[in-house]
């Protein structure tokens, strides 16, 4: 039993880092319908900005997160200006294709500036743990878990009860209808993009504890953030989280419980059960074809 | 230039549209057989794996650019192809019976894929291929009294009839391009059959071709069947190039790979299949020579302008540490990429259809005939 609660608690602090990514899969396809497959690597980026901060320049935690966010914020308003806005418009796919390459020119850049070993920031809460009788729970893990749900709530209220949020909203439904109403769709993107790597940087700098930063780290995790996202039905913003902690809880559940490789792939099946059986996800709405 | 006039169907679906095909054609077929004594070892290596390359590319644009179904897991069918060769091998199977096989296996594994497929559209496809091919990549780890796991396989080599055919022989290379050949000419009958028709007719709207009468649902997993099976076929051929395959080969990577192939290429026809994997093939001998030469060439220009020889040096010595630095070719994979997506979307061929229309308008030539039109994205939630 007790085995069965640390297990739980790791897998939901890891599937909160993979709701997190979703978070961000979700935002931006939520305002463009476009998926932006470099959004693991964003959070990679984000990571080894905050360990340039942190871990370098000796800036305090706070600080040097609060750093990285606004840092990745602009980031991503260059990325989107430079890699998406001018096929905005054109067909899905050339949009995914341009954001694979944005992931393999940001994979590649950051093993260059930062090398390839894994890296480590400091947290203030990396060291302790919380007992709750013969329960040990780390600080870091629930720290991601706590982080999240502010988050959440924070892009929840965000999207639903703010203006930017409904202008957000309805550029996704329509861009042109949306730009006739007097919406600046451009800036709208604009500023996704920015929110969602802001959400990414947090996931990478949250993680630092767990699995340490490398190059890498933005690929591997950002495939699983796809179970996840779509899991909670692509474009729900509670569903990207709900969707990431049960990829990250039947992970760990299968890690500990089922032969070696399932952990793996665990993910990946549940992935194509949601597809098949009901592929509007957890979350997601329930809407019929029009022709 | 040339007017085709067309009087009925059968001039609209020749394979020669007119004499100008053959005689080109025929030339780049002759230049192709006469290859192995002109070029070196290492080139016709490499020339084999355009061959392969190309196979999968055909393979890829049936399923992507003619029906529309985007994927990115045919790394996977081409390590089922590959695997079923290596497999079928250990036990005395001849060539051209496990060639068969594994087509067929992979054929009916594409099937499978592409039922539960028709479900999907846009990107939740794309992440479904993906998690086929990752799952197929975990499996090929585990299965090891298959696929002897991570320690990878040995592919024997190839004998056909009788005849042992190394993999870095002629004889492999006129059965690489005999492959290629032959699915080009297959596909490009398909594409002109009934069948065909049906394919574009799916992609250009899936509620046109159904009201139609196309059996859209027969149609994809059809075109998923074709593309699978063409790349199992280009699997038995990579497997007994590279002589030893492990799953660490056929990774995401390399679904990325090929469709940056058609990609660069052009995904409307089957010339980009080619042309991008001359492209893909390539780069690597490419950007070597770059890594080798490119520091003595900047600073003999460095020199040239007027910089003293110290100088000249200090450029060369730097630039050769900038262009040995790790990870230099996924920065450059990625730019292309991007550069391609934004400013050569029809790709290589588009470029050279480009080309050869400036030259046949001149002076009269219009950007605007290949502007791509805008589509503003409505939600998919609402379509």
């Amino acid at each position: 039993m007790l085995d069965f609660v640390q297990q739980l608690v790791s897998g939901v602090a890891l599937g909160c880092v993979y709701g997190l990514i979703a978070l961000g899969f979700v935002l931006v396809y939520k305002a463009t319908e476009v998926v932006n497959f470099a959004q693991g690597d964003l959070m990679m980026l984000g990571g080894f900005f905050a360990f340039t901060f942190i871990g370098m320049m000796g800036l305090n935690y706070w600080i040097g997160f609060a750093g990285a966010v606004a840092a990745m914020a602009l980031f991503g308003m260059l990325a989107e200006r430079v890699v998406v806005r001018p096929i905005l418009g054109y067909p899905q796919f050339s949009i995914i294709m341009a954001t694979i390459g944005l992931g393999y020119f940001l994979r590649s850049i950051a093993g260059m500036i930062w090398g390839t070993d894994d890296l480590k920031i400091e947290t203030p809460f990396s060291q302790g743990v919380l007992r709750m009788g013969s329960l040990v729970l780390a600080y870091d893990k629930l720290s991601v878990i706590a982080a999240t749900m502010i988050l959440c709530a924070l892009l929840w209220l965000f999207f639903n009860k703010t203006t930017l949020g409904t202008a957000m909203r309805a550029s996704s439904e329509n861009m042109l209808a949306a730009y006739y109403m007097g919406i600046p769709v451009k800036r709208v993107v604009s500023i996704v993009w920015a929110i969602s790597a802001a959400v990414a940087t947090c996931a990478g700098v949250l993680l630092a504890p767990i699995t340490f930063i490398h190059s890498n780290v933005g690929l591997v995790l950002g495939l699983k953030a796809f179970p996840a996202a779509v899991l909670g039905g692509f474009g729900s913003i509670p569903g990207a989280v709900v969707g990431g902690v049960l990829i990250g809880v039947i992970e760990s559940m299968a890690g500990f419980y089922l032969a070696e490789g399932w952990k793996d792939v665990a993910p990946y099946i549940v992935l194509l059960a949601v597809l098949l059986l009901k592929p509007e996800g957890l979350f997601g709405l329930h809407v019929r074809k029009k022709v | 230039m040339r007017f085709l006039f067309k009087t009925d169907y059968e001039d609209d679906i020749k394979l020669f549209p007119h004499s100008g095909y053959v005689a080109t054609y025929g030339v780049l077929l002759a230049l192709l057989l006469i290859a192995p004594y002109l070029l070196s070892s290492y080139l016709m290596s490499q020339l084999v794996f355009v061959c392969i390359y190309a196979t999968v590319g055909v393979a890829l644009l049936i399923l992507t650019g003619f029906t529309g179904q985007a994927s990115l897991g045919h790394a996977a069918f081409l390590a089922i192809g590959a695997y079923t060769a290596a497999y079928l091998q250990k036990y005395n199977v001849p060539f051209p019976v496990y060639f068969l096989a594994a087509g067929v296996l992979t054929g009916i594994i594409g099937a499978m894929v592409g039922f539960p497929a028709l479900r999907l559209t846009g990107i939740y496809l794309v992440i479904a291929t993906i998690s086929f091919a990752l799952i197929v990549e975990e499996i090929l780890a585990r299965w090891e009294s298959v696929t002897n796991g991570n320690e990878g396989m040995r592919v024997k080599t190839l004998s056909l009839l009788g005849v042992t055919v190394p993999r870095d022989s002629p004889t492999f290379y006129y059965l690489c391009l005999a492959v290629l050949v032959l699915t080009i000419v297959g596909t490009l009958n398909l594409l002109r059959s009934p069948t065909g028709r049906a394919f574009v007719a799916i992609r250009d709207s899936e509620t046109a071709a159904r009201s139609m009468g196309v059996n859209v649902a027969l149609y994809k997993v059809k075109s998923f069947a074709i593309s699978a099976a063409i790349t199992g076929f280009a699997g038995v051929l990579f497997a007994h190039k590279l002589s030893f395959i492990s799953p660490e080969m056929f990774t995401l990577q390399l679904s990325i790979e090929f469709i940056i192939v058609i990609l660069i290429g052009g995904a409307f026809s089957l010339h980009g299949a080619v042309l991008g994997a001359i492209f893909i093939v390539m780069i690597d001998p490419f950007l070597t020579y770059l890594k080798d030469d490119m520091p003595g060439i900047i600073a003999g220009i460095a020199a040239t302008f007027g910089a003293s020889s110290a100088t000249a040096g200090n450029i060369q010595s730097k630039v050769a540490a900038f262009a040995s630095l790790n990870g230099l070719k996924g920065a450059i994979y990625g730019v292309i990429i991007v550069l391609f997506v934004l400013f050569e979307p029809l790709g290589l061929y588009g470029r050279w259809l480009k080309i050869k229309l400036f030259f046949q308008l001149f002076p009269l030539y219009k950007r605007a005939t290949f502007k791509r039109q805008k589509i503003y994205v409505k939600s998919e939630r609402n379509r």
